[in-house]
């Protein structure tokens, strides 16, 4: 045994040691502000996108509107025409009564100051005085949208400074509808036509009801398809599947398609449903049935966790007592099962409701004015409306589509909420 | 009509069951002892009837249609259909069953209006023998499945065979689904091959599908090279990848070893949602906001950078990508034996020196397959590209020049009413058909490499 040396002894690798600890350190430190920069950067981007979708679609959700007292001139709509009858000219003249400038008489001026009203005003007109005939003759208190380029006018949205040429407004225009907004005719109320009213060509009208409605009836035939057909293949590959060949291809397969592009399957779609099985094209049965394959991978992998996650023990306290294999699964791990494989159902819808390019492909992004009374109609979905209003070019569809996807992510927010209050109130832990 | 049907059939399944289970009670209460509960006797008989006639039921309403078009179409007057073209075949077909359902417009031929006349009548036949059918097939299977009880019938075999089969069917799908993507698939491009040589698609460097619809359009003659396509696809993809992997990396190794318990606690949910966010919306905030910068951006320096940048989308991809990236190189990094850490740890390597030397040398299979798939969801995104991407092929590798990919292409030429036996139509089918090999390998090797080394470390 040898002696241990006392007091301060030179020990060269521990000094070693010491002098690059610093350096070490350095290192560490660098890495962790990579790091911190990395995920900063992540957050930055998903706050500049709800920040630019916020502040644009916004204003989406307020409506620019006029008060009228509209004379309904008998000389210009007579009851026996009905529907028919020349309902714009006697907005106009209502309109004219506020601007003094302008001749009557003049076709060209009276053109201009019928454009400030949304085209859906003499519609709006029409239907009331259908429905009530006897108003004609009378004056009536009308309010109405006012047409895109003023609305944007109103909210600020169209810049006054811009040389006259490159506006879309002239100054004559804009004089019509400052006079108008200083007699007070000018209001704004919460645009609930957002979301009752059907696609429209004008910005002003256009709405999401049939992208809601088709959106619905997509999930609603995804679900129906997907949730039984991915749950009986998770439980038969997760309890009864023997270790064959065949199992392990399903297995394998089933990984392989959850990683497939979507737009393969929008091939898919257009090519067996609708090219060798003539299915209507654009009808959102179509869709959910094409989301529903795409989505079936998903389910089948939650359930399948799901039903890992059941303890064996409740098998084999089932099979002691006498219970079949089929009773034992069905009786009571599939029950136990159920939270994680409803929180895996509702995350692959929601995956579904997003889901753009399949639905592109087998035609739902056509220019539907009503919303589809059944699945088989013709319709759009949330996300191909927003597609649809990306690609417009009327500038009033830039507010109109941040809005519309911002309807887009509230629906998948609650979708996902559903989902963790399932998984936190009724998920076991063993 | 057709939900008469359903409602047939949703009675008499419910109408066996109670029936059977019934029977079955009063043989057990004659003092005989029952082999299976009698339950099971009245789910036996539900499901003998559910599941044939579902099926009946489905096909009827699948081939219904095409077989009354057939018919219809058929029965026209001889020679109105002679010498027209697919396209106008179906708008003659449109507007006879828009007569029929009562739009009319203008003054169709008389010939049109019989043929609608015939199509309603059909439609209402059809509808009528679906309602009869269906009615004739539960009654004969409730009379079958009703000699069937007695005490020594196995009705819990008999119900757990039915749903063993069913259950396999399900799985079955699955597979379906695949050869129903390779069959489709395989079977355009073998008639897009026909009109344009292989050698000619796989090494062409022209891609303008544009060509003439009828004969007297200007147009380009139509060149179908998939080169400069999957070129605009690797620069995208490119872009995307060397964004998505060192922030995803880096912030998955920061949240796994650095990050305090409740940056931790709001960070994961956070890129949660970033990967939630659907990729129509990635597109639109390329569109709306990332383009515009990039171009304004170039333009301060004196770069000219295209509308339509690949730098944009393919920018947006990468944002996109980050969440999926981190999430896998988290579980890698999770999956590394504690026993490992704390080696390193004890042997007085720093905690970053215990990350990048021993964490991730281990973790790297892991990690590598996450890439590997983030690669191959780069090149199949499509919603992004789309919108943000060009439309024309440029043979190009320069990320700031408008490049186009083979989504955008997919999509663009199939979008509107297309005829499936034109070139551009099967060019579609061709470039879907090399997306779906080219990621199929990726993905297998990637679930391979992932799998693999999950099972190496458990």
């Amino acid at each position: 045994m040898t002696d241990i040396p006392s007091g301060a002894v030179a020990r060269p690798a521990m000094d070693k040691v010491r002098a690059s600890l610093s350096r070490r350190h350095r290192r560490q430190f660098i890495l962790q502000a990579l790091g911190v920069t990395a995920i900063s950067l992540a957050f930055l981007m998903l706050f500049i996108l709800l920040a630019s979708l916020i502040s644009s679609g916004h204003k989406a959700f307020t409506q620019t509107e006029i008060t009228l007292q509209v004379f309904i001139d008998p000389g210009e709509i007579r009851s026996e025409r009905l529907p028919r009858g020349d309902f714009d000219d006697v907005l106009a003249a209502a309109l004219v009564a506020h601007l003094p400038s302008v001749d009557p008489n003049d076709r060209a001026a009276m053109r201009v100051v019928g454009g400030i009203l949304s085209n859906g005003a003499q519609f709006q007109l029409r239907d009331r005085v259908v429905a009530d005939p006897s108003l004609i003759g009378q004056t009536i208190a009308l309010r109405v949208p006012v047409s895109d380029p003023y609305d944007q006018l109103h909210k600020n949205l169209l810049d006054r400074t811009t040389p006259e040429s490159q506006r879309r407004l002239d100054d004559t225009q804009i004089a019509f509808f400052d006079r108008l907004n200083g007699i007070g005719a000018i209001s704004t109320s919460v645009n609930t036509g957002l979301l009752t009213n059907a696609d429209s060509r004008f910005p002003e009208l256009a709405g999401l009801k049939g992208a809601i409605v088709g959106s619905f009836w997509a999930l609603l035939t995804c679900f129906l398809i997907s949730f039984p057909l991915g749950i009986g293949a998770a439980i038969y590959l997760e309890e009864f599947a023997p270790r064959t060949k065949l199992s392990d291809v399903i297995e394998v397969n089933i990984n392989n398609l959850a990683a497939v592009p979507s737009v393969v399957f929008g091939l898919l779609a257009l090519a067996v449903f609708i090219g060798w099985f003539g299915m209507p094209r654009s009808a959102p049965l179509v869709g959910g049935m094409t989301l529903a394959l795409m989505t079936m991978p998903t389910i089948i992998i939650a359930t399948r966790a799901a039903l890992k996650a059941v303890p064996p023990s409740i098998r084999e306290a089932a099979l002691g007592v006498g219970a079949s294999k089929q009773q034992v699964v069905f009786g009571h791990v599939v029950p136990l099962a159920m939270p994680g494989i409803l929180t895996g159902t509702i995350i692959g819808l929601a995956q579904a409701l997003g889901e753009t390019a399949p639905l592109l492909l087998i035609g739902m992004n056509a220019f539907i004015t009503s919303a589809p009374p059944t699945p088989f109609d013709s319709a759009t979905a949330l996300p191909t409306q927003i597609f649809i209003w990306a690609d417009s070019p009327e500038r009033g569809f830039v507010s109109r589509t941040s809005a519309a996807i911002l309807v887009l992510l509230s629906f998948l927010i609650l979708m996902n909420a559903i989902a963790i209050y399932l998984r936190s109130k009724f998920e076991r832990k063993w | 009509m057709t939900t008469l049907a359903f409602a047939i059939l949703l009675l008499a399944s419910l109408a066996a069951y109670v029936l059977n289970r019934r029977a079955a009670t009063g043989i057990r209460e004659g003092g005989a002892r029952l082999h299976s509960v009698s339950k099971y006797h009245g789910l036996f008989a539900l499901l003998l009837i559910l599941v044939p006639v579902l099926v009946m039921i489905l096909v009827w309403l699948v081939v219904q249609g095409p077989i009354i078009n057939a018919v219809v179409m058929g029965a026209l007057p001889d020679g109105t259909l002679i010498g027209l073209d697919t396209g106008p075949i179906d708008l003659i077909l449109a507007e006879i069953r828009s007569i029929a359902g009562g739009r009319i417009f203008g003054e169709p031929e008389p010939w049109k209006l019989a043929a609608a006349e015939r199509l309603t009548d059909l439609r209402q036949r059809a509808a009528l023998g679906l309602v009869v059918v269906t009615a004739l097939l539960c009654l004969v299977i409730m009379v079958l499945a009703r000699k069937k009880v007695s005490a020594g019938f196995r009705a819990r075999q008999g119900v757990e065979r039915i749903i063993s089969g069913l259950m396999i069917f399900c799985s079955v799908v699955a597979i379906l689904t695949t050869v129903g993507i390779v069959a489709s698939l395989a079977f355009e491009t073998y008639k897009f091959l026909r009109l344009v040589p292989l050698t000619e698609f796989l090494f062409g460097r022209n891609w303008e599908p544009q060509i003439p619809i009828r004969a007297d359009q200007i147009a380009a003659a139509g060149a179908f090279g998939w080169i400069p396509v999957i070129v605009g696809t690797i620069v995208i993809t490119i872009v995307a990848i060397v964004i998505a992997v060192p922030i995803g990396l880096l912030s998955a190794i920061y949240l796994f070893e650095f990050a305090p318990r409740r940056i931790r606690a709001v960070a994961k949910p956070l890129l949660e949602i970033l990967a939630g966010v659907p990729t129509v919306v990635y597109g639109f905030f390329a569109v709306l906001v990332v383009a515009p910068a990039i171009r304004s951006f170039g333009a301060s320096l004196g770069i000219p950078v295209a509308p339509n940048t690949a730098l944009a989308a393919g920018g947006v991809m990468g944002i996109m990508l980050v969440p999926f990236i981190s999430s896998f190189a988290d579980d890698a990094l999770s999956a590394v034996p504690q026993a490992m850490r704390d080696g390193a740890l004890a042997l007085g390597a720093t905690r970053a020196e215990t990350v990048l030397e021993v964490l991730v040398p281990a973790a790297i299979p892991g990690i590598v397959g996450g890439v590997l798939l983030a690669v191959s969801r780069a090149i199949g995104e499509t919603m992004i590209v789309v919108m943000a991407a060009g439309l024309m092929a440029n043979l190009t590798l320069n990320p700031l020049e408008s490049v186009t990919t083979v989504t955008v292409q997919i999509v663009t030429l199939l979008i509107g009413d297309t005829s499936f036996d034109n070139p551009k139509t099967l060019a579609a089918f061709a470039l879907g058909m090399m997306l779906f090999l080219v990621t199929l390998v990726i993905n297998v090797f990637a679930l391979g490499i992932v799998r693999k080394y999950r099972e190496a470390y458990d």
